[in-house]
Parts: C-alpha cells; structure tokens; sequence
C-alpha cells in the first residue's frame, strides 16, 4: 500500500507541471479535467489508502516511502520521505476530498475567467504543497510544504492582479504568515541544535529523554513552533491578513482559507504533541490565545458587511476554537472540530460565491436579500452550513465537535471555566452572526436581482458538502449521549487521550447550557435582524463607534500600520541612497576640493613658478643648516 | 592540460571576435558562442568521460603545472578541486547566457565587447583554478580590466561614475592583496630559502600573530570588497545597474563569487588562527549587510539597483557561513555560491529583458506585465520566490543549510538573519508587485512575450535553480571533500 | 689674507643673485633667458675656483659640460622664443599664460 502515497502529491504536481507549461495552448474543457481530474485521482488513491488503513493497520500504523534523499550533509540528512499515519490520514482525506469537490466547483465557477489555466494550476500547486505539508516526515519537507501552500496562497489571493488592493492583500497574507514561518523556521534551528535530528518521529520518540518538562529550551521551542502556527493559522495577534485574502476567488478561499491551509497550525501543533506536552506554559499560552481569538474575531464578525468578510472572521473564530482545544490537551476533539469545519465552511464559502456570482459580483449584505425563493439550493445549502457554524444541537455536524471543545474547556486537566465561559460567548456570538448572515441575505425583500442561477456542477459539490455537514458529526458522539467514538479512536491512535479533571460536574448540564445559549443567539439574531432592513438601531452614535471599532477587527490594521509599517517604511525611505555612499563620496569630494585648492597656484605666471622654486630651494637649504 | 585549453580557447576566441567584427557582427557573435560552449563542453566533458569521485586523501582532480619565470618561483600552476570544479561549471553556464543576452542588445563596437566579455571570462576561469598566487592575481587582473570596459563603453547613462567607482574600489582591494602575497613570499622565502610563489608551497608558512593578522587582512579585504561585505559594498550598485545586461550577469553571477571563493581558498587554509579571531567581527559584519543590504533594495526604484543590494542581502549569508568555521555552514556557502549566481542572475536578465522593452529601469513606470507577457511574468515569479528563500528553489537549501549551522555557533546573529528572510520576502514582493502585477500602463502596443533566444536563457536558468533545490547532493558530495579540509584544519 | 677660491666663490654667487634679479624682475623672455646663462656661468665660475682651490681636474669638467648644456638650451630657448612670438607677437612673460588651469 505504502508505494501508493508518492502518487497522492504526484498528481497534482503533474497537473501544476501540464497546466503551467503547455496551459495556454489547451482548450477550456481539457484545462479543467486536468486541473480537477488530477484532484479526484489523487482523492480516489486517499479512499482507498483509508480503506487499507482502518481494515488492516499497517506495521506501526504508519505508511512510509522514502523517495530520495533531499540533503546530506555532516549529521544532518534530510530526505523527501512520506508518512502517512492515523492522523495524517484525516487531513490528506480532508484535502484530496474537500479540495476534488472545491476544484470540480471551480471548473464550473472560473468558467468565464480569462486566466483559467493559471487558476487550475496555481490550485493544483496548492494540493501538492499541501499534501507533502501533512504528508512529511521530516521537519524541513514540511517546511517546504508549509512555504508552498504560502506562496499558492500568495498567487490565488492576488489572481485578480490588475486591481492593486488584490495585490496588497496577497503581500500582506504572503508577509504576515513569513513572520510566523521565521519563527518556526528559528524552532527547527534550536531543535537540531538540542535533539540533533528533524525527522518528525525521531523528534518526537527523543524529545521526552531529552528535555526535562517545563525546561526553558522546551518552552522556547515550543513557542517559536507556535508562532509559525499562528501565522498560518490566523490567530491573535498574526491574525489581520485573513479578512484581506478574501479578495482571492471564492473556491480559493473555501479550499485554503477555510477547509486546509489555515488549519496547518493545528496540525502541526497536533503533530507535535510530544513538545507541547513537555511544555505547559504553551500550552497554556495556547488555549489563551484560541480563546481570546476566537472571541475577538467573532465580535468582528458581527459587524462586517461584506459576506465573505463575515466568514473569513467566522473561520479565524473558529480555528481559534481549534487552538483552545488544543491547548487544554483535548488533541482528538480539535482535529475532529478541524473535520467538521473543513465541510461547513467550504461549504459557506462556495455558497458565498454562487451567491456573489448571482448578484453581479455584490458582496455587501444589505444589498442582497430574499434569495431563500430565489435561489432555494443555495438556501437550503447554506443553511446546512450555517446550522453547522453555529452548533445547532444535533442537527449539525458542528455541534459534536464544538460541544467537545465546550466541555473539555471546562473539564480536561488544564482547563478553567474562565475559557469555558469565553467559548461559551463566543458560541453565542457565533449564532448571533450566523443567524444576522441568514436573515438578512435569504430573508427580507429583494435587494439585487439575481441574474445567473448556479449549474448542476456548482450545486453537486454543495449538495455533498451540505450533506456532510449535517451528518459528519454523527461519527463521534459525547460520552454521556451514545458510545460511538470512531473518530476520537481513530486519531488516538496518534494523539495522547484527553486528561479530564477529577472531580467533574455533569456533562449533560455542559451541554444544556452551551444548546441554550446557541438558541438565544440564534432567537436574539432573530429579534434584531427579521424583517427590519434598515437596522435602524445600529445608527445610534454609541452603538456606531462600537461598530466602526468591530467593522475594522478592532483596529489591528491601525495598530500594525502605526508601530510596524510606518517606521519601516520610513527607515527606508530616509536611507534610499545609502548614507555608506555619502562617505565614498566624501572621500571623492575631499579630493576634488584638494585640487581646486591647489590649482589656484597653477596660474601661469612664470616669475611666481620662479619664486616657488627658489622658495623650495631656501627651504631644504634651511632644514639642512637647521637640522 | 584541460584547463589550459579551457582558458586559451576563451582568450583566443576573444581575440578572433575582435579581429572579424570588422567584417562581420554576426560571425563574430557565432565565435563568441563557439568559443564559450567549447570552454563549458571542456571540463564537462571531462567530469562525464572520468567520472571523478572525489576520495577522503586527495581532493585535487587534476593538477597542471608548468615553468613561467623560474628565476622567481613563479610558476603556472593550475589545478582543479570539487569547489573549483562547480564554480567552473557555474561561470561557463553563465558565461554561455551572458553572450546570448547580448545578442541583440549590443550593436555597436560588438567585437570590442565580446573580447572584454570572453577574456573576463578566461579571468574568471582562471581565477578559480590558479594555484600559482602570482597567477591568481594575474587573473584577477584579467577579469577587472574587461569588466571596466564593459561597464564603461557598453554601459547606461551613468556608466562612467559606474566604471571608476568599480575599478578603484576592486583595485584598491587587488593591491593590498598584492602587497599581501609578496609579503608571504618573501616570509616564506627568508624562512626557507626557497622563492615561491605557488600555493601548496606557501601554505607550510609559519607567521607569527601579528604577521599572520596583518597579511590576512590584506587578502580578506581584496575579497569581501569583491563579495560585497557592508560597509565596502558600494560599488555594487552603481556598477550593477549601469552595466549592460551580460555584465550585470556576469558581475552578480560570477565575479562576487570570485570573493567568497578567494577566502574559502586562501584567507581560510593559510591563516586559520587569524581568520578565527576576527571570525566574530566578519559574522557580525555579514549579519548587517543581510540586513542592511535588504532594507536598502526594499527602498529602491531602479529595478537593477533594487536586485543589486539584494546581491549584498544575499552575500552576507556567505560570509557569515564562512566564517561559522563549520561543514554544514561552509556547504551552504558554496550552494549559496551556486543558487545566488544562479537566481540574481536571472532577475538581472530579467531586467535587461524588460528594459529592452520598456526602456527604462524605473518600477514606478512598469506594472502589469503579467497581462502583456505571462510566461516572463512566471519565471519572474520563479525566480523571486528563489530570492526570497522559497523551498524547492535552491536559495532555500543554502540559506537553510547556512543558519542552521551558525545557530550552533551564535544564536543572537542567526536571528537576526533569519529576519533578513523576512525583509527579503518584503523586496522581492516589492518586486514582483511593481513589476508584474497590477494595472498593465504603457498606451502603445503591449510588449512581446519572451523570445526563443530568451527562451533558451531563462529555461537554462530554470532547471539549474529547481534541480539545485530538489536534489543537490552531487554538489554537497562533489564539494564535500574541500569542506571537511578546510573545517578540519 | 682671504683665500683667493674664497674670492672667486662670492664673485660667483653676485654673479648668481643678479642672474636670479634678471629671471624675477625682466619681462621679455629673452631677457630672462639671458639672465638662466648668467646664472650657469656662475656655477660654472664656482666650478672652476673649486677645482683650482683642490688641485683637481673635475671642476674644470664640469664646466665644459655646463657650457655644453647651455649651448643645448640657449639653441632650444632661442628656438622657442621664435615660435612664441610667432603665434603671440610678444615675449612680455606676463602675457603669455597659456599653461594656467
């Protein structure tokens, strides 16, 4: 099985290889079956590497093909190696799969694109890098991975590259993430320096013997790999590029800044456990981080007005409930919550983008409107969606896994009720958002006419991911529901089991409470939003400032702009023409000024020449009786 | 003897090209090409006919050594070892595109320029397998000469500045590494009576400190002046961006190499003790002009000045491995070595490209090339994603393989290195964003796509760049020899 | 009694000061050039009483090989002088300056 999984990375990168050489001579229809072909081959070989994987484990439970080797060099040796294992599993499923329904979308959606073949190949890129990010078994191929899904980020958010804030975005995402990714390329220094190797399992099988838990190496390491996580991931205070890529198209953003790329933090936080474990204060740090994150950015949520703007804020939110769980240890339920995600939101997304497609490429909410009579798949598709994103109770898939996070918040070893309380808000808050999106954009009357309705294979994609939707959390139940565990069981494989609390208080009453309050967000959304367009009472001055302050994700743009962009720019701007020349030419004007000095005594009388020289001569004449 | 024909076929070649442009251009760039592809075929023929493996023992491939003035020791004495071999292989690829690039775009005193071109070239070559410090030095000469003409007669507006700037700061370098050399030989020659100024016979010196210090420091400051090390890089820019194309290649891609090699080969072997006391001050000096050069590029205007101080952002990475004093650090020099030729070059024919186009150096005035050429524009992505470290692009290996090393040596300086990684990610999408995306301006007609010629320059340089980055273990082994002898002494 | 070489050596340097008096104070380049062979004759003068005080023959050579150069010069000024004031029409020192930066 295992001399399977070169293939996996290997069809996408050939459709990059076709698309990017010979793209401009194909026509349309051979473009797209290669461009989404590649996809659903390389998903197709995933299935069936799944099937071969939970019949029949392999050794070890990992599949592993060495391919060459990268770099050699002293003690250090690099090889482009692939392993897959239980949780690898999940997330190549996750991209091969999610990323064939986004890509065959696509093909239907970017039919009308001049560019087409630059689209396809750009995403097909995209797949590969990917894949080899999850799929390494070392540190520096996912590295490679990890910069690849970068720069296909960098290239799909600026697609549109005639118009300049497209562009602005694409830097800003590609800039903000390098940050993150020199942090952890710092990590990768320090831990060959003190573990002496950078393959994943050697790191991991080594790292307990070698550093003491809490050491401040440890600590250090752990929190440079964080902040490479947080880059890509999107999380406080790294997290201000998101809300911009969605100026890419919107399969781009369903497939990397919903369902894959963003969530490269948590994988890598998760493939890492072993560190994370020996070092408490991240953890701690983390859970901190998610909850504050995804508290700020669902607040920002609230007030946007462009509807992938409301998303884009959703996903930062929602990874951020990723990086919670991850934090207090419960490695299962954020994966699993990565899971689910990964359907609704590039679910939304493509909805979104029918939607945008529809009304004449209008993103502002308050012009759309009464599109449930419309539209009806979109309607009920999104809805699916939407009950997801904001956990209805056991109608959506992201309940189960966002009632997880709930619980563990409050209940593993290393939670607290404070997170919990934050989750909770923040699960409010979500409904609030979720339910504002819908009424407004399905409800109310008619705003923009609609003028295309979407094509079978824009509605099929979304059709499965709505059914996925709803029924992907069905796999993993609470405890005190039903004893269906199979995702928990099957990513423990991997991952640690989550350590809970001595003493616990009732899981039911968790659950009521978090249902309740998802409820009353969805029921205060309700008051506020049906019927009432306008939305007079958000015009009030007090309620104004709270909103411009939300509208622009509490100012960190301002923030940055002032502490970071302006000096730099001003720095360099100063020294354009390098202060180091100035002395060169110092020199070269010393000199120049020497000379007219001296050329003034060059005057072409001969009699002062005749002075000088006699001058000279009683000169020496004088040293010689004076010395 | 092969490396003999390899650098008389570049001299004579030259000076057929200058003797036949008279009658006719296009015959003489025929031999330019002829004679450049002879001299590349030359030792790659020979590395696929013996196949060389370089044993634990005996690094030197091929050694050659004849009589030139005996009275005073002075000998022609070339050799080849793995480090001189691909830096051989690099200035003939180079060497090849740079004469393609000035295909079109030099149409008058063509043969003049060719001659300088070629014979830089032979200077080059001879450069890095001269084992003969009075030869070396000879080269060295040989390669600055034609390149001030180059810069001077062939060169832009500003090319007059450009070419004295260049040659008096180069020069000033060559003469305190003359004075240098005749020093050791005649150290050398009062300790053991025996005149010599070859290479294997100087390295049995003994100096004392002080002695060692001072002569070292004249050779270092030949060569980082050459590499550039901040604050001795200004000539760079100027001399960069006012040469034509092939010069700007060749300058980027070859000569600062001349530099790094010069310490690798003779500042670190012969002077250990000394190199490693200032070791500190040269990382900490490499350090700032990674940076330092980044920001300036960031600020820039002129396209080629903006990838010339990206030469100085990327030459810091040298010295800093260099003087890291270990194997992996000094491997990810000479990939560096390799990569940086490799990718600077090509954004300098890039530049050459658009400006035979646009006619103008200006990336305010660009923008929207993507639209009007879109195979440029992606090779213009490649390639600034290769300066900005991307992995699977060779920069990534050798800046990798630099700053893991030299965090074991000096954590604070990796870095701050690391965050010119950042920095140049901020240039080179300064780059691509001005250049190539955006709003497409010009109101005439658009631009056309690459060329065949042109074709064959990037693709060359293409397939160099991604194989460097996804398999460079035969330059690691082939270089591998010359590392842990240098590191070991 | 004040030696005789003594003498000749301070008719010598008169001779000298004034030949220098005529090279600083005369404007006509003939003039001047006059007053370099006034100079010459007193080295030559000074020559001659230095090799007669030491009983020695090179003195006495010396001054041939300056009455060699000054023929030589006065032949190459002479020449010179020609030609300025060919193209000038004039040999006023204090006109002719051609050669200042």
């Amino acid at each position: 099985m295992h001399q399977l999984l070169p293939y996996i990375p290997a069809f996408p990168i050939l459709g990059f290889l076709v698309l990017s050489l010979f793209g401009r001579k194909l026509s349309k229809p051979v473009i797209a079956t290669i461009g989404a072909g590649t996809v659903c081959l390389s998903a197709l070989i995933t299935i069936i590497l799944g099937f071969s994987f939970l019949q029949t484990e392999p050794p070890g439970g990992v599949y592993d093909q060495l391919l060459w080797s990268w770099f050699s060099v002293g003690n250090l040796s690099v090889d482009i190696d692939l392993r897959v294992d239980a949780l690898t599993l999940v997330f190549i499923f996750i991209i091969t799969f999610v990323g064939a329904l986004i890509h065959i979308y696509s093909a239907f959606f970017m039919w009308h694109d001049g560019d087409y073949a630059r689209f396809f190949a750009s995403m097909n890129l995209f797949v590969c890098s990917m894949l080899l990010l999850v799929m390494a078994d070392n540190l520096v191929l996912m590295y490679l991975g990890w910069e690849g899904v970068g720069l296909c980020s960098y290239l799909l958010i600026g697609f549109w590259y005639e118009v300049p804030s497209n562009c602005r975005a694409a830097n800003k995402a590609f800039l903000i993430t390098r940050i993150g990714d020199t942090a952890l390329l710092i990590g990768l220094f320090l831990l060959f320096k003190e573990v002496g190797t950078l393959n994943i399992s050697g790191i991991l099988h080594q790292a307990p013997d070698q550093f003491a838990t809490g050491s401040s190496n440890i600590v250090l390491i752990t929190i440079l790999l964080l902040a490479g996580g947080m880059g890509k991931s999107a999380q406080l205070p790294l997290q201000t590029w998101l809300p911009d890529a969605m100026a890419g198209p919107s399969p781009v953003s369903a497939l990397i800044h919903a369902a894959t790329m963003v969530t490269a933090g948590v994988y890598l936080i998760a493939r890492m456990h072993v560190l994370f474990q020996l070092s408490p204060v991240t953890m701690v740090i983390i859970a901190i981080i998610g909850a504050l994150t995804l508290f700020v950015a669902g607040c920002s949520a609230l007030a946007q007005t462009d509807i992938k703007r409301i998303l884009a804020y959703s996903t930062i939110s929602q990874i951020g409930y990723m990086f919670l769980a991850l934090g207090v240890g419960a490695w299962s339920a954020a994966i699993f919550h990565f899971f689910t995600h990964a359907f609704f939101k590039a679910l939304l997304f493509l909805a979104a983008g029918v939607v945008i497609e529809a009304l004449h490429h209008e993103h502002n909410i308050f012009m759309m409107g009464g599109l449930r009579k419309r539209m009806p798949v979109v309607f009920i598709t999104f809805l699916a969606g939407a009950a997801a994103l904001s956990a209805l109770p056991l109608v959506s898939a992201g309940f189960f896994s966002k009632d997880a996070i709930l619980w563990y918040s409050f209940s593993a070893a290393n939670g607290n009720p404070l997170l919990w309380l934050m989750a909770l808000a923040g699960a409010f808050i979500t409904a609030l958002y979720t339910t504002r999106l819908m009424l407004v954009v399905f409800w109310g009357e008619t705003r923009t006419p609609v003028h295309r309705q979407p094509g079978q294979g824009m509605v099929i994609p979304l059709v499965v991911l709505a059914f996925l939707s709803v029924t992907a959390g069905f796999i993993e139940w609470p405890h005190n529901m039903l004893h269906l565990t199979l995702f928990s069981a099957h990513v423990q494989k991997v991952l640690p089991e989550t350590l809970l609390k001595t003493t616990l208080p009732s899981e039911s009453l968790f659950q009521l409470i978090a249902a309740l309050v998802t409820l009353a967000g969805v029921f205060l959304g309700y008051i506020l939003y049906y019927g009432k367009p306008g939305i007079r009472w958000q015009q009030s001055p007090a309620l104004a400032g709270i909103r411009e302050f939300l509208f622009g994700g509490w100012k960190f743009d301002q923030l940055y702009n002032f502490l970071f962009v302006k000096p730099f720019v001003f720095i360099t701007r100063i020294n354009k023409s390098d202060v180091i020349d100035k002395m060169y030419n110092g020199i070269a004007q010393a000199g120049l000024r020497l000379n007219s000095w001296f050329s003034v005594s060059q005057n072409g009388s001969l009699r002062l020449y005749i002075v000088g020289v006699l001058a000279g001569i009683l000169f020496i004449i004088t040293l010689q009786l004076l010395l | 003897m092969i490396l003999v024909w390899m650098i008389v076929v570049l001299l004579a070649g030259g000076v057929l090209c200058w003797l036949v442009a008279q009658r006719n251009q296009l015959i003489c760039r025929w031999i330019a090409l002829i004679a450049v592809v002879t001299a590349f075929s030359i030792p790659l023929g020979w590395y696929l006919r013996f196949k060389p493996v370089v044993t634990a023992g005996n690094n030197w491939l091929i050694d050659y050594q004849a009589n030139w003035i005996p009275a005073y020791g002075i000998s022609f004495h070339l050799a080849m070892d793995g480090l001189s071999f691909v830096l051989i292989l690099l200035t003939f690829l180079l060497g090849t595109l740079a004469v393609l690039c000035s295909w079109n775009e030099i149409r008058e005193r063509t043969g003049f320029y060719f001659f300088n071109l070629l014979w830089t070239l032979a200077g080059i070559a001879g450069v890095f397998v001269a084992m003969d410090l009075f030869l070396f030095y000879f080269f060295w000469e040989v390669m600055l000469v034609p390149m001030y003409f180059l810069i001077a007669i062939y060169g832009d507006f500003n090319r007059r500045y450009a070419a004295y700037k260049f040659f008096l700061f180069t020069q000033t370098g060559g003469l305190l590494m003359l004075l240098s050399i005749l020093a050791m030989y005649f150290i050398h020659g009062q300790q053991s009576g025996n005149y010599s100024f070859d290479y294997f016979t100087l390295l049995n010196t003994t100096l004392n400190d002080t002695a060692a210090r001072w002569i070292m420091l004249g050779f270092l400051i030949a060569f980082v002046i050459k590499l550039p090390m901040v604050p001795l890089h200004n000539w760079l820019p100027d001399a960069h961006s006012e040469a034509p194309t092939a010069g700007s290649l060749i300058l980027a891609g070859l000569l600062l190499k001349t530099g790094a090699y010069g310490i690798i080969r003779f500042v670190l072997p012969m002077f250990p003790q000394a190199s490693a006391g200032i070791g500190w001050l040269a990382m900490l000096l490499g350090v700032i002009g990674i940076v330092y050069g980044a920001l300036l590029a960031f600020a820039q205007t002129d396209l080629k000045r903006l990838i010339a101080y990206t030469s100085v952002s990327h030459m810091g990475f040298v010295l800093l491995g260099v003087f890291a004093f270990r194997e992996i650090a000094l491997q990810g020099v000479v990939m560096q070595l390799l990569t940086h030729g490799i990718s600077t070059g090509a954004l300098f024919v890039m530049a050459g490209m658009l400006k035979e186009r646009l006619h103008t150096r200006d990336i305010d005035q660009m923008g929207g090339m993507w639209t009007a050429m879109p195979h440029m524009g992606a090779i213009g992505m490649l390639f600034v994603m290769a300066s900005l470290g991307l992995p699977f692009l060779g920069n990534f290996v050798a800046e990798f393989l630099v700053l893991i090393s030299t965090f074991d040596v000096s954590p604070v300086l990796t870095v701050i290195a690391s965050v010119g990684l950042v920095l140049s990610a901020l240039y080179s999408l300064r780059i691509m964003q001005k250049v190539f995306l955006g709003q497409l301006q010009t109101v005439t007609q658009p631009p056309a796509d690459l060329s065949a010629r042109e074709w064959v320059i990037v693709a060359a340089l293409t397939v160099a760049i991604v194989f460097l980055g996804l398999y460079p273990q035969p330059v690691i082994d082939m270089v591998g020899g010359v590392v842990t002898g240098i590191v070991r002494s | 009694m004040i030696d005789s070489a003594h003498m000749v050596l301070m008719v010598a340097t008169v001779l000298f000061a004034l030949g220098l008096v005529g090279v600083l104070t005369r404007k006509n380049v003939v003039f001047m050039l006059i007053s370099v062979e006034i100079m010459l004759n007193a080295a030559g003068l000074a020559f001659v009483a230095a090799g007669s005080k030491w009983q020695q023959p090179d003195g006495q050579v010396m001054f041939l090989f300056i009455l060699a150069m000054a023929a030589a010069e006065v032949s190459i000024g002479l020449a010179l002088v020609l030609q300025i004031y060919h193209q000038h029409k004039t040999l006023d020192v204090d006109r002719l300056k051609e050669l200042r930066d």
